[in-house]
């Protein structure tokens, strides 16, 4: 069992809890997820891990209610636990050495763009981020990643920073040149999109894919993406590709696969025991 | 054996058969000829003295009976249900040659169930504590074998398993109708009554890595399965409505999709469900599909029945619970509408040629033979390939061609005191398969820690759920 220890509400939607997983929280590196499952009838859910305390022996866990599954863990209070925590899963993110990095985020993907941009400062590399959201409710991690570097933040309704998306602002940023390599995560059209502005630049481009995914250890190959043509399992090939050879089309299309049903269940969870639904 | 029947039972997920009554299986009993020179030990890949239990069953003496057979196979409850017997220990019996070979599966359940269901079954003597570690890693058929046996010896053991339930195969592959999961807790609970840790959640390869296991262990056994799902590389592979039938069993079998309206694991369930693939899993995912509501659920084979690697019974109880068989068919290419969902599984009809390596009668297609299957849903059952987690993160480990973990005679790898065995090491097989791996890893473990010296190990992180 995981213990709750610590429980914050970053954004109307979005939640922040810190988790006991004493062997997660010492050996994980950014990029790495975990397995997720709450305990009895619940669905594993891949969640990136945000942040860690090796101190504490605790990990950061920033879930987005979208189903379920992240209604009812979203739902957890401090004291309360997790059964069931697998992990560190995935590749860690490909790191560089020295020079500049510019690492962009969306929605909850600020919250995997975070512990990338803590190891590219660790190792001496310039950092800046851009960070967007709807409105300036659905920004996460900004003072987090103001300690690693320069921020911009942008809203799509300008209620917050700079009105528009994030690929804007990259523009800008880009068109100044100096950045070697480019991390983007959030949803999948803004990746296409920050993979689309990088493209003709040449700059490298890593994004980290978010397909559905059971067992988190290659055995069940429901998370396959198309990478280059090929097909990759991105439990055990990634998270992390080159965005300039992903399919994104392709990976939309599969999230969609259970639509139907995460929106009946999501409806009947928050008409339900689901705390957060209630509020 | 009785079981329930077809038109009731594709519409729930409880056991087929329903197992032997005593006085039935006593009278298949006293078929047994016990013959001297027992050909069906032979047949046996862990080597149950049958004729001795049988002997014993037909004394009437159920204890006994149950304590020798379980001196030799520690799950007969398991293997009496899923094991292929007509190519095993039936295959041999001289009761077979002319006329029906002896129930010997049939009989193994029975005796089973009998010790499941009885509190005077016999415990088995354990040894003394040697003060020796052992780690295992994957908490499937080969690992728990080895684990009850390694316990028996006196051995200190923990299982390493990568989900959140231990069992492996047993409870995310093997649907309830074949194997209620009732069997393998109770199996798990015996072993950690007998001293056995199992820590879920735990990947060898990610959470502990393979050097820090052999840091903290006298001798390690790698049992982690065959993992990755093969697909053939067919145009359409990744529409909507795709499964590998790992993904499809587990969802519904370790994560009781559908199971309960209060189930998180969503599955898609189609009005027809198509399946490829002519072995037991392919057999286990199309009934699955039947009991989740298909109108049709069907089989596609590129060879015959005949050639089928399925265990008979599954075939004849498919055949009888309405699967349709599309044999003598290969896919070709995956169909869907405008909106990326499956329509339709496209295959060619094929013919026999020569045999092939593996002895089966090579199957060529037929020029402009090409037809549909419609369907919503498609299940590919064509195999797995090697998980590359832990050898990835351990470059000095020795593989074979194939991916696969290479081993000597003993089961051991090229690393002192690392042993593995079942699908890692053979591909694709069997629980049996894997539980004679994991019997034999466990006495050629004990004999190398019964070596005079020890290699001394490091200091090493205590390793804790």
């Amino acid at each position: 069992m995981h213990k709750i220890i610590a429980k914050a509400s970053l954004s109307p939607q979005i939640i922040r809890l810190d988790v006991a997983a004493v062997r997660i929280a010492r050996i994980r590196q950014p990029g790495q997820f975990v397995i997720v499952h709450r305990g009895g009838d619940a669905e594993r859910i891949p969640l990136t891990i945000a942040d860690a305390d090796a101190e504490a022996g605790t990990i950061t866990l920033v879930i987005q209610v979208a189903g379920q599954s992240t209604c009812e863990l979203a739902a957890l209070n401090p004291g309360e636990a997790i059964a069931n925590i697998a992990g560190p899963l995935g590749h860690p993110t490909e790191l560089i050495a020295a020079g500049r990095a510019l690492c962009i985020g969306g929605g909850v993907g600020v919250a995997v763009v975070h512990p990338i941009a803590q190891g590219l400062k660790r190792r001496g590399v310039t950092v800046s981020s851009i960070i967007g959201g709807r409105t300036r409710e659905a920004i996460i991690f900004e003072p987090e990643l103001r300690r690693l570097g320069e921020v911009i933040v942008c809203t799509d309704d300008g209620s917050y920073g700079r009105r528009g998306f994030v690929t804007d602002a990259a523009r800008d940023a880009l068109a100044a040149g100096g950045i070697d390599i480019v991390y983007a995560v959030g949803p999948v059209p803004m990746m296409r999109a920050v993979a689309n502005l990088t493209r003709p630049l040449g700059v490298r481009t890593i994004v980290s894919l978010n397909p559905i995914m059971v067992d988190g250890t290659g055995m069940c190959g429901g998370c396959r993406v198309s990478v280059g043509g090929q097909t990759r399992f991105a439990c055990v090939d990634g998270p992390e590709f080159d965005g300039h050879a992903v399919d994104f089309e392709q990976l939309m299309d599969r999230l969609t696969t259970y639509r139907d049903f995460e929106q009946r269940a999501l409806a009947a969870c928050q008409e339900g025991d689901c705390k957060l639904g209630r509020r | 054996m009785p079981a329930q029947a077809p038109e009731v039972r594709r519409a729930n997920f409880a056991e087929v058969n329903l197992g032997l009554p005593e006085r039935i299986a006593l009278l298949e009993a006293e078929r047994c000829l016990l013959c001297k020179d027992p050909k069906c030990v032979a047949g046996c890949p862990v080597g149950i003295n049958i004729p001795r239990f049988i002997q014993l069953l037909t004394e009437g003496k159920l204890p006994e009976a149950a304590h020798c057979l379980l001196n030799d196979n520690p799950l007969p409850a398991v293997t009496g249900r899923v094991c292929p017997q007509e190519t095993q220990c039936e295959l041999e019996c001289i009761r077979g040659y002319k006329g029906l070979p002896v129930a010997i599966g049939h009989l193994e359940r029975f005796l089973g169930d009998w010790a499941r269901g009885h509190a005077q079954r016999p415990a088995l003597e354990a040894a003394p504590p040697t003060g020796k570690q052992v780690g295992i890693v994957g908490a499937g058929p080969g690992g728990l074998t080895a684990a009850g046996e390694l316990a028996r010896l006196g051995h200190q053991v923990t299982v390493f398993e990568a989900l959140h339930k231990p069992g492996g195969v047993l409870v995310y592959g093997i649907p309830e109708f074949r194997l209620p999961k009732q069997i393998v807790r109770e199996e798990v609970a015996r072993l950690e009554r007998a001293g056995v840790k199992i820590l879920c959640n735990t990947v060898i390869g990610r959470t502990y890595t393979l050097a820090e296991l052999r840091a903290r262990f006298d001798a390690v056994f790698i049992a982690n399965g065959a993992g990755l799902p093969v697909f053939m590389n067919i145009p359409g592979e990744n529409l909507k409505g795709v499964y590998s039938a790992n993904e499809y069993l587990t969802r519904a079998n370790l994560m009781g999709a559908r199971r309960s309206a209060r189930a998180g694991t969503p599955i898609l369930t189609g009005r027809r469900v198509a399946t490829i693939g002519g072995g037991n899993v392919a057999l286990d995912a199309v009934r699955t599909a039947k009991r989740l509501g298909a109108e049709s659920a069907t089989i596609v084979y590129r060879r015959t029945r005949k050639e089928m690697p399925a265990r008979a019974e599954e075939v004849l109880h498919a055949e009888e619970e309405g699967i349709q068989f599309e044999f003598l068919a290969a896919p070709v290419a995956i169909q869907g509408d405008a909106r990326n969902w499956v329509t339709g599984l496209q295959c060619v009809r094929m013919e026999l040629g020569e045999p092939d390596a593996s002895g089966r009668a090579r199957p060529r297609a037929i020029p402009g033979s090409e037809f549909l299957v419609p369907c919503e849903v498609v299940i590919v059952a064509i195999g797995t390939r090697a998980n590359p987690l832990l050898a990835g993160t351990c470059p000095e480990l020795k593989l074979d061609s194939r991916g696969g973990i290479a081993v000597d005679e003993q089961g051991m790898t090229n690393l002192p005191g690392v042993f593995a065995g079942g699908d890692i090491v053979r591909g694709a097989a069997t629980v049996i398969l894997a539980m004679g791996d994991g019997k034999r890893a466990a006495r050629a473990i004990h004999e190398y820690l019964r070596r005079p010296v020890s290699p001394a190990r490091a200091p090493a992180e205590r390793i804790t759920p």
